[in-house]
C-alpha cells in the first residue's frame, strides 16, 4: 500500500509538474509572434551565434539535413576526444587509451542519446572525456530530439517551414536543458552528491586497508543524465552507486526527472499544433501504458526471487536481489519501468536480478518506446502509431483517413510502416544473429532462457536508444560494440527522419474541413484505438521472442 | 435537374402549370412517365438489378477461375496472398521430401498443412472470382442489349427534301460507325450508337439500359438530346450524330467497368496494400528469426528439436493479414457492384471511394427536395366572387389538363368543395391547350371561355377583352409569390365580358421523409445545399421547410461553379448531380459528379458516375455506398489483425513445447496436441476467408451516424470480435479434429 501511494505520488506529481513545464518549453521552443522583447532578444542572440546557418527557415528536408550534419559533428568531436584521452589534460587518474570498437560504440551511443555503456566510467574515462566527449552530448543529443519534435509539430500545424534547426537546438539546450539541469544539480548536491574535479579520494578502512574512492563532477553529470533521457552514469553501476544516488530523496527526485521532460513534450506538441485535447488523449494513453507496466513490475517483483523457492525461509518483502535497500523494494521496479519507458536507461537496481516477468516490463517499454519515450523523440515515435491508428480508424468511419485535417494517404502510410519495420528488424534480426553465433553465446553469463533475455534486452536497449543494460552480458567485445553501435545510430535517425518527412508531406496538403463525419482524435474512443494499435502491433511483433525469454523463464519458475 | 432557362423548352420557361410533352404519341394519350416524376419516387426504392449472393452459375465459374488465378503472375499483384502461395509451394516440397522418407516432420502432417495452405490461396481467389463473376454477369446482361444492327448512315445530312436525304443514305453495320457519322433512325429501329439528336423528336424506349419500361422523349437541342446505343425509337424519327467510335460507347464503358477489366487500385486501396505488405514483412521477420531463437533454445535447454520449416510457414500464414489480403480486391469489386445494383454506373473505383469522403451535397430543388411539380393548395377568390365559383371554374379549366399541376387543381376542388369531375366531352367543351405564345390554357364551354395562367398573361388577356385586373388580387398574387408559391390566375369571358375570378396558390411540395434524411446527413457531418432557380425568398422558405443547411437561389451555372470552388477551397469534398449541358462545368469541378442518364452527352462526359434512374436523390445513396466500401475494408483489416493474438496462443506453445515443456501453459485453449493446434489455426485461417465472403460482397452494414459512434461500434464488433472469435473457432476445429481422430 505504501508502495502504491509512493508510486502514485511520484508519477502523479511529475505529471502535474509537466503541465507548466510544457507551457514553458513551448515558450522556449516555439515562441508566439507577439512574445515579449526579452524572449525575442534571446532568439536574436541565438541567430547571431548560428550566423549564416541560422538565418533561413527550413522545410523538412533542409531541417533534416541540418540535423544530420550537426550530428556528424557531434559524433566526430566525441570520437576524437575519446581516441586521444590519454594525451589530453584533466586525466588525474591516468586513464589509458580506449579500444577502437569501444570508442565507436561510445561515440555512437552518446550521439544517439542512448548512453549504452560497454565500459565503467570511473575506470575507463578521464574527466576530460567525461565532460567534453560525453557530457556535452548529454545536453546536445536530447536538444536534437526536442528540436525535431518542435519541427514536426510545426509541420503538423500546417507550417511548410519547420523552423531553423540551429536556432531550435540552441533554444533546447540553453533555455530548457541547461536551466533545468542547474536546478536539479543544485538539489542533488544538497542531497549529498559529490561535485568536484579533484581525483579519487583515498581512505583507510577500519581494517586498515587502503581504499580508493572514485568521485568527480557527479552532480552535474547526473542531473542531465536524468533530465535528458540519457542514462549514461558517471559510475559504472549508474544510480545504484551510493555517490550517484545517495538517499531516498535523491532517488525520488531522480525518478521524477527521468519522465518530466518527455511528459512535458506531449503538452508542448499539443500547444504547437493547437490541439490540447488531442495532446491530453495521447498523454492519457501514454500514462496508461506506462502505468500498467509499473503496476505489473511492482506486482511481479513482490514475489521473492527464485533462489529462495527451495529454501526453508519466509520472505515477504519481495525480491530484494540486486536492489539498493536504502530505497526499498518498490523503488527498483518503478525506476526500471520509468527508465525504459523513456529512453533514459539509467538504473537504480540490477535489471538482471529482476524476476522474469518484472524483467519483461522494461523490455516491453523499450519495444514500444513511445510512452513517454525519449526527450522529443518519444512523442515522435508515438506519432507513427497515431498515423497507423488514424489510418485504421479512419477507414472504419468510412472516410479517407485524416489527421489534423490532412489526409493520410499512401505516402504517409509507407513512411510510418518503414519506421515500424526498422525497429523490429534491429531487435529481432540482431538478437537472432547473436543467438546462434559465438558473438553472442560466448558472452553470456547465464545459460538458457535468461541468457536469451540478456541478448534480447541488449538489442532492445540499443534500438530504443535506451542504454540500460540487463547486464550479465560481457558486452565489451568488438561484435557487440559494432553491432549495437550501428543499431543505435540507425534506430536514432530513421525514427526522426521518417516522421519529419510525414509531417512535411502532410503540411503540403490542402487542409480538409472538419465535420461530425470526420474521425475525432480528441476523444476516448480514439484513445482506445491508439492503445489497441500500440499494444497489438507491439505484442504481435515481440510475443514470440518474449515467449522464449522472460515468459518461459517465468513459467519454468512456476513449475 | 438543371435550373437553366431554355427557349426551346416551354416546361422550363414556365415552371408553372401549363406544359405538355412536346410529342404526343396518341391523341389524349395517357399520362406518360417523365424523368421528373420518376425522380419523385422514393429515393430508396427497391432496385431491380440486385441478384442473390451465390448464383449457381457464378459459383461454378468462380471455382474454375480460382484455379486459374493460382498463376504467380496474378498472385504477385497481391503481396499477402503471394507469400501464402510461396509458403504452399514450400510445404508441398517438404511434403514430397517427407514422402520419400527424409522429411523434417511426418508426411501426413506436412501434407495436410500444405493442402490447407493451398486452400487458403484458393479461397481468396474464389472471393475475388465471385466478385468478378457478379460483375461479369451484369456485363453479360448489358452486352445482350448491345445488338449489332444496321444503321442508315446519311451521306448528305442536310438536304432539301426528305426523299433526297433517304435516297443518298446507305445501310451499314452499326459497328462500322465512326464518331461524327450521322444516322437516321426510324420508329421501331434500334439506335446504333451513342450520339446526340440533331434533328427530330421521338419517344425512345431505354429500358435496355435503365430498366425503366416507360419511354422517354428525346429531341434535338436542349438537355434531352443524348441517346444511347442499343435503345429503341418507338415513335417518330431522329437524326443522330454519332459521338463515339466503336468500342468506346457508353455501354462499352459500362461493361468494362463492371467486368473490372480496367480496375485500377484506388488511393485508399494502395495505402492499405502498403500497410498489409509491411505487416507481412514484419511477420516474415518474426518467423524467420524464430528459427535461430529456437536453435539457441534447443542448445540452451538441451532438449527438443528446432522448430520445423512447416510450422514456421504455418505460423507465418496465420499471422500475415490473409483475411483482408484475400478479400481486398473482392471488396473493391463488390463496391462497384453495389453501385450498379443501385443503378449507378461509376466510371472508376476512385469515384466510388471519393463518394465516402463527400462532405457537401449540392441538391437540386426540383425532383430532389420537392416533388417534381407544384400542387394547388388554395383558392383565393377575387372581390365579389364566390369561392365555389372560382373552384368550379378552375376545375373546369383543368379537367383536360393532364399536367400534374392541372390534376392537382381538379383534386383540390374535389376535396375542398366536393366538385366532381365532369365529362368534358358531353359538355361539348373545347380544350384550349397551353402555347408558348398565349402562356395560358383553359376551356371554352357554352360560350364561356375560362382561362388560367400566369398573372401577367391573364392581365393582358383580360385587358384585351376590355376587362380590368383588380388591384386587390394583384396583392394576393404578390403575397403568394413572396411565400415561394406560384400564383395561377383564373379568368372567364362570359358574353363578351371578361372578369378575373381569383387566384390559385400552387406550391412546391417538399418530399416526405426528406427532412429526416437531411438530419441524418447532418449527423454524418454532411452539409446539404439546395440549388434552385427560384428567387431568394422562395428558396429560403423551401429551404427552411426541407431542413437543408444552405441554399443557392437564382442559380446560374457560373454561380454553381463558384459555390463548388468555394467549398473545395474550404477543404470540402463536393458531390452534385446534373443533367444539362450547362451543368457540365460544375460536374467536372465537383469531386463526385452524378450525371443523369436522361441528361446530355456533355453532362455524362463531365460526371464520374451516371445514374440510370436519373434520380437526383440517389446522391445520398451513392455517398453511403462509398462509405460502406471503406468501412468494410477497415473493419476486415482490424478483424484480421486482431485474429493474430489467438493464433500465437495456438502455435507458439505447440512449436516450442518440446524444448520448453513449461510453455505448454500458454496453451490456454487446451488444444489436443501440438500438431492439432497448428492445424486448427491454419484451418481457421483458411475458413474465415470463406466465411467472410458474403460480408465482403455485401459490405458491412452502415448506419448513418457520427464518426465516433461508428468507430465505437465497428471497434467493438470487428476489433473485440476479432480478438475473441478465433479462440472459439480454433478450439472448435481442434475438437472436431479430435472427434475425427485426426489430432
Amino acid at each position: 500500500m505504501t508502495a502504491f501511494i509512493f508510486i502514485v505520488l511520484i508519477v502523479g506529481g511529475t505529471a502535474a509538474l509537466s503541465w507548466p513545464l510544457g507551457r514553458y518549453i513551448q515558450w522556449a521552443m516555439d515562441p508566439a509572434a507577439d512574445v515579449g522583447p526579452r524572449r525575442r532578444g534571446l532568439d536574436r542572440l541565438f541567430e547571431r551565434i548560428a550566423g549564416k546557418l541560422g538565418r533561413d527557415a527550413q522545410g523538412w528536408k533542409k531541417y533534416i539535413l541540418a540535423m544530420l550534419a550537426f550530428n556528424v559533428v557531434m559524433f566526430v568531436v566525441s570520437f576524437a576526444f575519446l581516441a586521444f584521452q590519454h594525451y589530453l589534460p584533466l586525466n588525474p587518474d591516468g586513464m589509458k587509451a580506449i579500444e577502437g570498437s569501444l570508442i565507436f560504440n561510445t561515440a555512437a551511443s552518446f550521439t544517439s542519446n542512448t548512453n549504452l555503456q560497454h565500459y565503467s566510467g570511473e575506470s575507463t574515462m578521464s574527466y576530460l572525456s567525461q565532460l567534453c566527449a560525453l557530457m556535452w552530448l548529454q545536453f546536445v543529443s536530447p536538444a536534437v530530439g526536442l528540436a525535431a519534435l518542435a519541427a514536426m509539430a510545426r509541420g503538423l500545424a500546417g507550417r511548410q517551414q519547420m523552423g531553423n534547426f540551429f536556432i531550435d537546438v540552441q533554444r533546447a539546450t540553453f533555455l530548457v536543458l541547461v536551466p533545468l539541469a542547474l536546478i536539479m544539480a543544485t538539489l542533488m548536491v544538497q542531497g549529498g552528491m559529490p561535485m568536484t574535479l579533484s581525483g579519487a579520494a583515498h581512505a583507510t578502512t577500519l581494517e586498515g586497508a587502503e581504499q580508493v574512492i572514485a568521485r568527480g563532477p557527479v552532480a552535474a553529470f547526473l542531473a542531465i543524465k536524468q533530465l535528458g533521457t540519457n542514462g549514461g552514469g558517471f559510475f559504472g553501476p549508474n544510480s545504484t552507486h551510493p555517490l550517484e544516488n545517495p538517499t531516498f530523496w535523491t532517488n525520488v527526485l531522480a525518478t521524477m526527472s527521468i519522465i518530466i521532460i518527455p511528459m512535458a513534450c506531449v503538452w508542448m506538441f499539443g500547444r504547437i499544433i493547437g490541439r490540447m485535447r488531442h495532446a491530453a488523449v495521447v498523454f492519457g494513453v501514454m500514462l496508461l501504458l506506462m502505468g500498467t507496466r509499473i503496476a505489473g513490475a511492482v506486482l511481479f517483483e513482490s514475489a521473492p526471487t527464485r533462489a529462495f523457492a527451495s529454501l526453508p525461509i519466509e520472505q515477504t518483502d519481495g525480491n530484494l536481489e540486486g536492489k539498493e535497500l536504502r530505497f526499498g523494494a518498490a523503488a527498483g521496479p518503478l525506476w526500471a519501468v520509468v527508465t525504459t519507458s523513456t529512453s533514459n536507461g539509467s538504473v537504480n537496481c540490477m535489471h538482471d536480478s529482476l524476476n522474469p516477468l518484472t524483467g519483461l516490463m522494461p523490455m516491453i517499454g523499450m519495444w514500444l518506446n513511445e510512452d513517454f519515450g525519449g526527450v522529443g523523440v518519444g512523442m515522435i515515435n508515438m506519432f507513427v502509431y497515431i498515423i497507423l491508428a488514424v489510418f485504421l480508424a479512419g477507414m472504419m468511419v468510412g472516410r479517407t483517413p485524416e489527421y489534423l485535417n490532412r489526409r493520410v494517404e499512401a505516402r504517409e502510410v509507407k513512411l510510418a510502416v518503414l519506421a515500424l519495420l526498422a525497429q523490429s528488424l534491429f531487435i529481432l534480426v540482431g538478437t537472432a544473429v547473436f543467438a546462434v553465433t559465438p558473438w553472442g553465446t560466448k558472452t553470456l553469463n547465464n545459460a538458457g532462457a535468461h541468457g536469451f533475455s540478456e541478448m534480447l534486452y541488449e538489442f532492445s536497449s540499443a534500438s530504443a536508444n535506451n542504454g540500460s543494460g540487463f547486464e550479465g552480458l560481457g558486452d565489451n567485445t568488438p561484435p557487440w560494440n559494432i553491432a549495437t553501435g550501428v543499431v543505435m545510430l540507425l534506430a536514432r535517425f530513421i525514427p526522426i527522419i521518417v516522421p519529419l518527412a510525414i509531417a512535411g508531406s502532410l503540411a503540403a496538403k490542402r487542409p480538409t474541413a472538419q465535420s461530425a463525419g470526420t474521425l475525432g482524435v480528441e476523444d476516448g474512443t480514439f484513445g482506445v484505438m491508439l492503445t489497441a494499435v500500440v499494444v497489438i502491433i507491439g505484442a504481435l511483433t515481440f510475443f514470440p521472442a518474449a515467449a522464449l525469454g522472460p515468459i518461459v523463464e517465468h513459467l519454468q519458475f512456476m513449475v | 435537374m438543371s435550373t437553366q432557362t431554355d427557349n426551346r423548352n416551354p416546361r422550363r420557361e414556365e415552371p408553372a402549370a401549363h406544359s405538355k410533352p412536346i410529342v404526343e404519341t396518341s391523341a389524349g394519350g395517357k399520362p406518360r412517365s417523365r424523368p421528373g416524376e420518376r425522380a419523385a419516387l422514393d429515393a430508396t426504392r427497391g432496385t431491380d438489378r440486385s441478384r442473390p449472393l451465390f448464383e449457381r452459375e457464378i459459383v461454378t465459374k468462380a471455382i474454375r477461375a480460382s484455379l486459374a488465378k493460382l498463376d504467380p503472375r496474378h498472385q504477385v499483384r497481391n503481396p499477402v496472398m503471394f507469400v501464402v502461395e510461396v509458403g504452399s509451394v514450400l510445404t508441398t516440397i517438404l511434403f514430397l521430401q517427407a514422402l520419400v522418407g527424409t522429411g523434417e516432420a511426418s508426411a501426413a502432417f506436412t501434407g495436410v498443412i500444405a493442402a490447407w495452405l493451398w486452400f487458403t490461396v484458393l479461397f481468396a481467389n474464389f472471393a475475388e472470382a465471385m466478385a468478378e463473376g457478379r460483375g461479369k454477369a451484369q456485363a453479360e446482361a448489358l452486352r445482350r442489349t448491345k445488338k449489332q444492327t444496321l444503321a442508315r448512315r446519311l451521306r448528305q445530312p442536310v438536304s432539301d427534301t426528305e426523299q433526297e436525304r433517304i435516297r443518298t443514305s446507305e445501310m451499314v453495320a452499326s459497328t462500322l460507325l465512326r464518331r461524327d457519322d450521322v444516322v437516321l433512325v426510324m420508329a421501331g429501329e434500334f439506335i446504333p450508337a451513342d450520339g446526340d439528336v440533331i434533328e427530330g423528336v421521338a419517344s425512345v424506349d431505354e429500358s435496355a439500359v435503365t430498366g425503366e419500361s416507360a419511354p422517354v422523349v428525346r429531341e434535338s437541342g436542349g438537355d434531352r438530346s443524348a441517346v444511347t446505343g442499343g435503345t429503341r425509337v418507338i415513335s417518330d424519327w431522329l437524326v443522330v450524330r454519332v459521338s463515339s467510335n466503336p468500342g468506346e460507347g457508353f455501354l462499352d464503358r459500362m461493361i468494362s467497368m463492371v467486368e473490372g477489366a480496367k480496375r485500377q487500385k484506388t488511393p485508399n486501396e494502395i495505402a492499405l496494400d502498403i500497410l498489409l505488405t509491411a505487416l507481412t514483412i514484419i511477420f516474415l521477420l518474426v518467423c524467420v528469426t524464430l528459427l535461430p531463437f529456437s536453435i539457441y533454445s534447443v542448445n540452451a535447454a538441451g532438449q527438443g528439436t528446432p522448430v520445423t520449416i512447416t510450422v514456421l510457414v504455418a505460423l507465418l500464414v496465420c499471422l500475415i493479414p490473409t483475411t483482408i489480403g484475400g478479400l481486398l480486391s473482392a471488396i473493391g469489386i463488390a463496391g462497384m457492384d453495389r453501385m450498379i445494383q443501385a443503378n449507378v454506373i461509376a466510371m472508376s473505383g476512385r469515384a466510388v471511394e471519393a463518394a465516402g469522403d463527400v462532405d457537401t451535397l449540392l441538391l437540386d430543388k426540383t425532383g430532389t427536395i420537392t416533388l417534381g411539380n407544384r400542387q394547388a393548395t388554395e383558392f383565393i377568390p377575387a372581390e365579389g366572387v364566390h369561392i365555389e365559383e372560382l373552384a368550379d371554374a378552375a376545375q373546369l379549366a383543368s379537367l383536360a389538363d393532364e399536367t400534374p399541376e392541372g390534376r392537382s387543381i381538379v383534386v383540390l376542388a374535389k376535396d375542398q368543395y366536393g366538385l366532381r369531375g365532369r365529362d368534358v366531352e358531353r359538355m361539348h367543351a373545347q380544350f384550349v391547350p397551353f402555347t408558348a405564345q398565349t402562356r395560358m390554357s383553359g376551356v371554352d364551354v357554352d360560350g364561356t371561355a375560362i382561362r388560367k395562367g400566369a398573372a401577367d398573361a391573364i392581365q393582358r388577356f383580360v385587358e384585351c377583352q376590355r376587362g380590368t385586373f383588380p388591384a386587390a388580387l394583384q396583392r394576393a398574387v404578390d403575397s403568394i409569390a413572396k411565400q415561394g408559391g406560384t400564383p395561377l390566375v383564373v379568368a372567364s369571358v362570359k358574353r363578351g365580358k371578361a372578369s378575373v375570378l381569383g387566384v390559385i396558390h400552387l406550391k412546391d411540395i417538399v418530399k416526405g421523409g426528406i427532412r429526416e434524411r437531411f438530419a441524418q446527413l447532418r449527423r454524418m457531418g454532411i452539409k446539404t445545399i439546395m440549388i434552385t432557380g427560384d428567387n431568394p425568398l422562395t428558396a429560403a422558405s423551401i429551404a427552411a421547410e426541407a431542413g437543408v443547411d444552405d441554399y443557392l437561389a437564382e442559380a446560374t451555372p457560373e454561380a454553381k461553379l463558384k459555390l463548388i470552388r468555394e467549398n473545395q477551397a474550404g477543404g470540402r469534398l463536393v458531390a452534385m448531380c446534373g443533367d444539362g449541358t450547362n451543368d457540365a462545368p460544375a460536374l467536372a469541378q465537383a469531386d463526385v459528379a452524378v450525371a443523369m442518364n436522361t441528361g446530355t452527352q456533355a453532362a455524362k462526359e463531365a460526371g464520374n458516375m451516371v445514374d440510370l434512374d436519373s434520380n437526383p436523390t440517389k446522391l445520398i445513396e451513392v455517398v453511403e455506398i462509398g462509405k460502406q466500401l471503406l468501412i468494410t475494408r477497415g473493419a476486415l483489416t482490424t478483424f484480421s489483425i486482431a485474429n493474430d493474438v489467438s493464433k500465437y496462443f495456438a502455435i507458439i506453445p505447440a512449436a516450442f513445447v518440446s524444448t520448453y515443456p513449461a510453455l505448454g501453459k500458454l496453451n490456454i485453449m487446451g488444444l489436443a496436441t501440438p500438431q492439432s493446434a497448428i492445424l486448427s489455426a491454419v484451418i481457421f485461417n483458411a475458413l474465415i476467408i470463406i466465411a467472410l465472403i458474403p460480408l465482403a460482397l455485401r459490405g458491412v452494414r452502415h448506419k448513418p451516424a457520427k464518426a465516433t459512434a461508428l468507430l465505437t461500434r465497428n471497434l467493438l464488433i470487428y476489433g473485440v470480435g476479432g480478438l475473441i472469435a478465433p479462440f472459439v473457432g480454433i478450439k472448435l476445429i481442434d475438437l472436431a479434429l479430435v472427434v475425427l481422430r485426426l489430432a
